[in-house]
């Protein structure tokens, strides 16, 4: 026997509120306006955790439209359970369609990642925040990295990149590698690894980063400079892989490692399994492609 | 060949079922009803409602049951269901000195006008497990009060007739009191937010800051001036109207604490005070509160910042338990993505160490292998 | 047509939709500065507050956002009701309190540096300012560059505050702090974000 669900809890459409939303979009306008600058909002509860990509989502549920098209990923995958989820998410409280393909999404929420495929102007880019403050990890205070930023204060983290050089020889930063943007705010580009930091660089399209347990909301409009902080002897330099993709043999791209037996054996496959997918159709090949393409979802 | 792994979806779909039925757990058990657990969970309940800032016991029934009993998981769910709720208006601040008590004790005097009332207190039971709860015996009725109560008056406003205590924390005239769910915090932070922020605090954590007070991380001396438990009238204003409009009644918990005396040039010495208030009964979390609250006056009364109970920042950041739990549980989200950047680094790192360790000699090998 | 049925009337036919369509538009609008963004009529204000800018209000504001209206808005209670029936949204007492302004003859507007510039601390807190221009080709053309434009991009609204190249300039050396512009024409919105720069034209 199946218990009939009552009524006794209800939910708005699109989950938040039209308030809420509304305050919401003027943070983002704001943070268009100032790029790099940490907008406080009143990041709401949502029905996933605080840590779970609910910045990212308030973003999206406040920027959404019937005529959308949503794509989620999670470590550049569309496959994994966080970006499964999220998309499952939207689709109930939404009704949005939902793709897995970068070229035919117009707003893309991901966490730890930016598609390899080249962005382009009209789309929005909505990235999951767990620690917007660049400065955080050296100065533990609000109150203190506030002034900071109001006084363009950064020694301290160029301090810190200095250390990394003093004690590694090389700075040790490999993901949320901090971008000053438009030459004033020092800005986290979120746990993204710093292979992708250049892609943020003047992007065709908008960038909305949104940290829902730390209340903020920062954005990069297109064409915006951002640049990864380095030191003249110490240029700026993104991870290289020695080999191609084992699946598709694409190259400049960014890899997992793919433990593939109990002996150690690896493979390193594309991070973006869209890209990956995409560039098997094509009839790409890497090493240990299987003969034919497993049927996709 | 490899085959990536595929079925996010399906996978969800599955574990969740296997929630829901772990959840019922034996079919031949009967399923709980939401007022079994408001009856006979009651304190649960109110923690719930408590942390989760919603005053609604069977909405709080229903999240324990739908949580299998994890408490900080049915406050995050009354919590996202609560956010979604629209705001009709504020009430007028509660009156808790014309509480309808049911229970009231002072540390602080033997006897004061209301008298000591332990009401449905754990106090003074002796902890041994009974048997005869299992059984699920009847219980007898207990005994009631014939008449109406004493006036009640609160110990503050006692020690205040003679101006031994300080006055009730007043904000300045223009000052209209925050809402911590509908503004981002911010740094210092002004009493009534911050009080906002401890009452739907983790119980658990400001029971350990609250402790560490009383261990000399930051001690106040504590007295606890009351502690009462009962019913408060809730009222609202409506503008078309020239009267309050009664909305009905909720149940607090209210912690007074008197503590350590100042005084200055200006001033002369008088009681300090902490404040405590829980929505339904938890006198634990409204005491645990009330230290928090003192200690974290600490600037306000020149006190120097030395522990971690007086550290606003630290404290208010880290007491909500929706967030800290989710932040933590993150945890097991994938991250290979920044591990596989890490380890490039480590093992780039660890070749160059080992080349020196080994004068070279590794180098000469690598280049000759390629 | 009495007030009180002035003010109920007009307002999104579909709030929920409505306020998300006019919302992109000045999203797209503040993200790439001097582009127009159609929009198609979805309110219908009581005059002299445009269609545009009274669906902008409807998309942006409500009771925690103070709004200020400029003389020509101010005058009839018409438009107040409106906007306060619609948006709950408090009227400014002045215009440094306003989170919003409303400036219907933007020729005639007080000085720039008169509305809320934000603080060094947090710059967002800062007046946004809703403008009402006929269009954005018959005025003296500014030729734009800075975040959201590619190279440079020119556009020409009409009716622009007096002196308005030289306030913008003192408005970019405000930076982080200083006003964001949103031009409602009827065709759509545009819009200068602060960090929009005025590139002098080259004769």
């Amino acid at each position: 026997m199946t218990a009939q669900p009552t009524d006794i809890a209800t939910y708005n459409f699109a989950y938040l509120d039209e308030q809420t939303k509304r305050m919401i979009r003027r943070a983002i306008l704001k943070g268009i306006a100032i790029p790099g600058y940490q907008v406080p909002f009143a990041s709401r509860e949502m029905p996933m955790p605080y840590g779970w990509g609910t910045g990212g989502v308030q973003v999206t549920a406040s920027i959404i439209g019937p005529d959308d098209v949503l794509k989620v990923i999670d470590q550049g995958a569309d496959d994994t359970t966080n970006a499964v989820s999220i998309r499952a998410f939207f689709k109930k409280v939404a009704n949005v369609a939902v793709t897995t393909e970068t070229a035919k999404a117009t707003i893309i929420q991901t966490r730890h990642r930016i598609p390899e495929h080249p962005l382009t102007s009209g789309q929005v880019l909505v990235y999951q925040v767990p620690i917007p403050e660049p400065l955080r990890f050296l100065e533990p205070r609000e109150t203190e990295t506030r002034k900071m930023h109001a006084l363009e204060e950064y020694g301290l983290m160029h301090v810190k990149l200095y250390e990394d050089i003093a004690r590694h020889g090389r700075i040790a930063t490999t993901y949320a590698y901090p971008v000053k943007v438009e030459g004033r705010y020092v800005m986290d580009p979120s746990p993204t690894p710093k292979f992708d930091n250049p892609k943020m660089h003047r992007s065709p399209a908008l960038q909305l980063f949104g940290a829902g347990r730390e209340k903020r909301i920062y954005a990069l409009p297109p064409f915006t400079d951002v640049v990864s902080l380095d030191f003249e002897d110490h240029p700026f330099e993104v991870q290289t892989f020695d080999q191609p993709c084992a699946l598709c043999a694409a190259e400049n791209v960014y890899l997992d490692e793919v433990i593939l037996d109990d002996h150690g054996d690896h493979m390193f496959v594309c991070s973006d399994t869209d890209h990956c997918e995409k560039r098997r159709e094509q009839g790409r090949r890497g090493d240990l492609a299987p003969e034919t393409m497993e049927p996709t979802q | 060949m490899y085959v990536a792994v595929k079925g996010g979806e399906a996978a969800i779909a599955n574990a969740h079922a296997l929630l829901a039925d772990r959840r019922r757990g034996d079919r031949s058990v009967p399923a709980l009803r939401l007022d079994q657990i408001v009856e006979q969970l009651a304190l649960g309940v109110d923690r719930v409602m408590s942390e989760g800032s919603l005053y609604d016991r069977e909405l709080a029934a229903l999240a324990i049951v739908q949580a299998r009993g994890d408490m900080i998981e049915a406050i995050f769910l009354i919590r996202a269901y609560r956010t979604t709720l629209p705001r009709f208006g504020y009430t007028r601040a509660i009156d808790t000195g014309a509480m309808l008590v049911e229970r009231r004790v002072s540390a602080t005097y033997k006897d004061l006008p209301g008298g000591q009332l332990l009401g449905p207190t754990f106090d003074y039971t002796h902890r041994l497990l009974d048997p005869g709860l299992a059984a699920g015996g009847d219980v007898a009725s207990p005994l009631q009060r014939a008449s109406e109560a004493d006036a009640m008056p609160r110990v503050s406003a006692i020690l205040a007739r003679e101006g031994l205590i300080e006055p009730d924390g007043d904000m300045p005239q223009d000052h209209i009191p925050g809402d911590i769910t509908r503004e981002p915090l911010e740094f210092p932070m002004a009493r009534d937010i911050r009080l906002q922020a401890l009452s739907r605090g983790d119980e658990g954590f400001l029971l350990a800051l609250g402790y560490s007070t009383q261990r000399g991380y930051a001690r106040n001396h504590p007295f606890v001036g009351e502690v009462r438990i009962g019913e408060v009238e809730l009222e609202l204003d409506v503008p078309e109207l020239p009267f309050a409009v009664p909305l009905g009644s909720a149940r607090v918990t209210e912690c007074q604490m008197v503590n350590q005396f100042k005084g200055s040039a200006k001033a002369p010495p008088q009681f300090t005070r902490g404040y405590g208030l829980v929505f339904g009964q938890s006198e634990r979390k409204a005491m645990a509160m009330a230290l928090c609250d003192r200690a974290l006056r600490a600037t306000e009364f020149g006190e120097d910042v030395v522990a971690a109970a007086q550290d606003e920042e630290f404290v208010i950041s880290h007491s909500d338990n929706v967030q800290a739990t989710g932040f933590v549980e993150h945890l097991k989200l994938p991250h290979y993505v920044d591990f596989q950047a890490e380890l490039d680094l480590v093992r780039r790192m660890r070749a160059e160490h080992d080349a020196r360790e080994n004068g070279g000699k590794v180098e000469e090998k690598r280049e000759a292998a390629e | 047509m009495e007030i009180a049925t002035q003010a109920i009337e007009g307002g999104f036919v579909d709030p929920v939709f409505d306020a998300q369509t006019v919302f992109r538009a000045v999203m797209d609008a503040m993200a790439r500065p001097g582009t127009l963004q159609p929009l198609p009529v979805f309110a219908r204000p009581p005059a002299p507050l445009s269609a545009t800018a009274g669906a902008i209000a409807l998309a942006l504001c409500d009771n925690d956002t103070p709004i200020w209206l400029d003389l020509v808005l101010q005058a009839p209670a018409a438009v107040k009701s409106w906007l306060g029936f619609h948006t709950g949204a408090p009227l400014a007492h002045t215009p440094a309190d306003a989170h919003f302004a409303l400036i219907a003859t933007p020729a005639e507007m007080m000085a720039l540096d008169g509305f809320s510039q934000g603080t060094q601390d947090y710059p967002d807190r800062s007046t946004t300012l809703i403008l009402q221009v006929s269009d954005l080709v018959s005025g003296a053309p500014l030729l734009l560059e800075g975040p959201g434009i590619e190279t440079t991009v020119t556009i020409a609204p009409a009716q622009m505050p007096r002196h308005f190249v030289e306030q913008w300039k003192q408005n970019n050396q405000r930076f982080p702090r200083g006003v964001d512009i949103i031009l409602a024409t009827p065709e759509g919105v545009a819009c200068l974000p602060r960090t929009t720069r005025i590139k002098t034209m080259e004769a």
